[in-house]
């Protein structure tokens, strides 16, 4: 299996793009080396700004170059990006649906050293509530790639979530990203399991466990926060037993909330896998935060045979 | 203060270096470069001026001190436990799942921390708060701050140092620690901060410059702020990041990477050297 990093692709990807539209701007906000802006910076100085650590400017700045029509992408880390500057993203880009790119690196809990004040566990909540906004979380290399040039092609705001850690790639490359529609990664007809970012491949195992044993799961990568394709959740949550939701995020306002919402009163049973009403915390590595808070393929297993008692 | 008080100074400066040093090389990750740089005030705060009881480390009436740049968490876990607020081989525990030293500082589980911090320039603030409510309940604790000169890039920094001079929070002693030095590199060429010291007076504030590695200028300084009346404090110190460890001194790309194990050897080495150079 391939492994590779969401951050060095989102790097790779905007200087590809870079090459072809120059309307392209960068924002950093001295997380350069982390964000991998810098290889845009090596590329393309000109269009590359180092804001400093002033989150909160960047994104109202971003507002300013995109009535220019440049499109600006701002980059720091997720908690960063969408929490810091929550109002400056609600008032200046979201309220006008400006074409302003926010870009959250080191998402969820894979800052797993910084601990809870650098894991954005809530980014997601936050960023579906705003009106206008575009919510993304790609679950590997691939998509993410696919993902950046569909944002950039679309004109208006969108936040994207990034993971730090390397990641195996399990998308289809011959599936076109459209932005908004979730992708079947698996066919399935007991169960369907809706996953998001690097849940995805947690549910693509815990789906070749569960076929071992007779169950037969569905595995639905729902990138795509924002707009929420409720009707096609609905489509692929027909005539299954149960549906299980995981996420690398809060059970409020992320993946599970929107599909508990979008299934309200069809009656099969729904259990959600999430962080919890919780903040994060240090560990050694991704992993381990990952199995302390529940968030593997075990666990999907778990409740899915949860749903069959 | 004599020099026998100073060599002492040194000599606890030092070992906290080298707390800083084993914990982050024990979690594999973390900031020594900026705590590096802010030892030496943090070893005259806790052990020289402020009035702290490591038995009670609630005490209502203590000295606060508040890490607004949390990244620097090594250097306050360093500095607590040798000062005896909890065993110095627990610093080992850093960012590991289960311990109390997350890699930002918990004010809940940390005996000795008074704010958690982590998102830059908010501990600044939190800090203007403590001072203003020790005016209001008219008690003479006094709340110490350690900020980066990249912090000093935020809007939030300015927004409390308007409110600290408009309230005229002469309890309140802030430290920059002026190292030069972010992330991404030099602070003048990242998003110039300067001139400092000169943007502390616009704002109101009493500001002092000294060097951050010298006890006897950071012992005046202190001093010189307990006189003034009607304005909080600034010291700006002009420090090296990484200080005391050779190989790490002036270079950002120790900001925020743990020294391997054979690196954290020639560190400890060095200090154990420099330690036994104090004692001779
Ligand atoms: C609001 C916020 N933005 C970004 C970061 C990530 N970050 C951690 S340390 C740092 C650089 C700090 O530089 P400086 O204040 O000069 O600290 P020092 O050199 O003393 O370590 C950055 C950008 C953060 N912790 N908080």
């Amino acid at each position: 299996m391939v492994m590779q990093n969401q951050r060095k692709t989102y790097g790779d990807t905007l200087i590809e793009l870079g090459k072809q539209n120059d309307r392209i701007v960068v924002l950093e906000a001295d997380l350069g080396k982390s964000t991998m802006t810098f290889l845009f910076e090596q590329e393309f100085p000109d269009r590359h700004f180092e804001m400093g650590i002033a989150e909160a400017n960047m994104v109202s700045f971003a507002a300013g170059l995109s009535l220019t029509g440049k499109i600006p992408f701002v980059n720091s880390f997720a908690v960063f990006s969408s929490g810091r500057t929550f109002d400056q993203i609600r008032q200046s880009v979201a309220l006008g649906k400006l074409n302003v790119k926010i870009m959250g690196s080191s998402a969820g809990l894979s800052d797993f050293g910084d601990g809870a004040t650098h894991q954005s566990v809530e980014d997601i909540a936050i960023m579906r509530a705003l009106p206008n906004m575009t919510v993304i979380a790609p679950c590997d290399s691939i998509e993410t790639k696919k993902a950046i040039k569909a944002i950039t092609e679309y004109d208006g705001p969108v936040y994207v979530r990034l993971c730090r850690n390397d990641l195996p790639n399990i998308y289809p490359e011959d599936n076109e990203f459209v932005i908004g529609k979730p992708v079947v990664m698996r066919e399935g007809k007991d169960i369907t399991i809706f996953a998001m970012g690097a849940m995805v491949y947690e549910a693509l195992v815990a789906a070749d466990k569960l076929n071992e044993e007779g169950i037969s799961a569905k595995v639905v990568n729902v990138s795509t926060l924002k707009p929420f394709d409720e009707e096609a959740i609905k489509k692929l949550s027909e005539g299954v037993k149960g549906i299980v939701t995981v996420e690398e995020h809060a059970e409020i306002g992320g993946l599970g909330s929107a599909v508990t919402y979008a299934l309200r009163g069809i009656g099969t049973p729904i259990e959600t896998i999430s962080i919890g009403d919780k903040f994060g915390q240090s560990a050694e590595n991704y992993r381990e935060l990952l199995e302390h808070y529940g968030l593997t393929a075990d666990n999907i297993i778990r409740k899915v045979k949860g749903l069959y008692k | 203060m004599d020099q026998k008080e100073i060599l002492s100074l040194k000599k606890t400066a030092a070992n906290i270096r080298k707390g800083i040093i084993a914990a982050t090389s024990a979690a594999g990750s973390g900031h020594p470069g900026g705590s590096l740089s802010i030892t030496d005030v943090m070893t005259y705060l806790y052990f020289k001026e402020m009035n702290i009881d490591v038995k009670q480390p609630k005490k209502p009436d203590r000295d606060r001190f508040v890490m607004s740049k949390g990244h620097c968490a090594p250097v306050l876990y360093s500095t607590l436990a040798e000062r005896g607020f909890f065993p110095k081989e627990d610093l080992l525990t850093l960012r590991k799942v289960d311990s109390y030293l997350e890699g930002h500082p918990n004010m809940h589980t940390v005996p000795g921390v008074d704010m958690s911090t982590g998102s830059l320039a908010q501990g600044i603030s939190a800090a203007v708060g403590m001072a203003l409510a020790g005016k209001l309940d008219k008690k003479d604790y006094r709340v110490f701050v350690g900020m980066g000169d990249g912090e000093l890039e935020e809007g939030q920094v300015w927004e409390a140092s308007m409110a600290a001079a408009h309230y005229k929070l002469d309890n309140m002693v802030c430290f920059v620690d002026y190292n030069g030095l972010q992330i991404d590199g030099k602070i003048t060429e990242v998003m110039n901060p300067e001139p400092i010291a000169d943007k502390f007076v616009a704002f109101g504030w009493y500001v002092q410059s000294i060097d951050a590695h010298d006890f006897e200028q950071i012992h005046q300084a202190v001093e010189n702020a307990k006189q003034q009346k009607g304005k909080p404090n600034m010291i700006v110190c002009h420090s090296i990041k990484g200080k005391g460890v050779s190989f790490m001194e002036g270079q950002a790309g120790w900001h925020g990477v743990a020294p391997k194990p054979e690196e954290r050897d020639r560190a400890i080495a060095e200090l154990d050297e420099y330690i036994a150079s104090l004692n001779a």
